[in-house]
């Protein structure tokens, strides 16, 4: 008499994979990602700091390692994790004032946060070789 | 009649209005701005810093980094990107960890983690700056 109905079975909602990948939505996940190796990379800043008060020794363990390929990867990585987080965080601060939600407005932001982080990370590197007077 | 009267008098709005006691709803919210405002200049100034100690030995590194204003922007950054770095990462995880007691548990590692971390960098700056 009272029959139980099997569940209906309803299309699911649809996930990441159904939409067109757009820049805007590259740069949200970006602007995590980047703030996660932040995170991690804070661990690089304290071993810096706490070698720098250690003495010589200990300074000269952490320089090895910033020296080194993988340590110089490290870094380079880190820098530009730290610049694109900080420009989008300046995306999202102008967003905080209602501005900048057109549909080109916020493509432009977009590759302006792309296309800065980048160039200003390269920057930053070629004055960092030149302060150190072109060693290494 | 008594079935008709209402339970309560407040409205909906009326009981969301103000968050009740605590009013502190939006705290994590504003201290993320807070924090990221003030993180761009001092995120260019650290940039500076780093720049100007490239190359240099341990000696000099800890002459500069100990000076008065340099060690105060670094505890600046350092208190500044560390609590926005708590409330960041205790986002991403009520966002992607629907486990109530993971959940838990990572956001205290989170918490862990943050003083931790956060404490060793301004100890290293203060050790430097009083050259104990």
């Amino acid at each position: 008499m009272a029959e139980t109905k099997a569940p209906a079975a309803r299309p699911l909602s649809p996930h990441l994979q159904v939409y067109r990948l757009t820049l805007t939505m590259v740069m949200s996940g970006l602007h995590r990602i980047s703030g996660l190796g932040l995170y991690f990379g804070a661990l690089l800043l304290a071993w810096w700091l706490m070698a720098a008060a250690s003495g010589p020794a200990g300074y000269a363990r952490f320089e090895w390692f910033a020296g080194s390929l993988i340590g110089r990867l490290v870094l380079f990585g880190y820098t530009w994790a730290l610049i694109h987080h900080t420009l989008g965080g300046v995306r999202h601060l102008i967003w905080d004032t209602g501005r900048g939600f057109g549909a080109q407005q916020r493509e432009w932001l977009a590759a302006a946060t792309i296309i800065g982080s980048i160039v200003l990370t390269v920057i930053v590197w070629v004055i960092g070789y030149l302060a150190m007077g072109g060693s290494r | 009649m008594s079935d008709l009267a209402p339970k309560h008098f407040r409205t909906p709005l009326a009981r969301v209005r103000g968050r009740g006691a605590a009013k502190s709803g939006t705290q994590d919210f504003w201290v993320q701005r807070v924090t990221s405002v003030a993180g761009i200049p001092l995120t260019v100034a650290v940039f500076v810093i780093v720049i100007m100690l490239l190359g240099r030995n341990q000696a000099a590194v800890a002459q500069i980094l100990g000076a008065p204003l340099v060690a105060m922007i670094m505890l600046l950054f350092i208190v500044c990107t560390i609590t926005h770095m708590k409330i960041g990462m205790q986002e991403i995880l009520v966002d992607y960890v629907p486990d109530e007691s993971l959940k838990l548990t990572l956001l205290l590692a989170n918490a862990f983690f943050c003083w931790i971390v956060g404490l060793i960098c301004a100890y290293a700056i203060l050790k430097l700056s009083f050259g104990v």
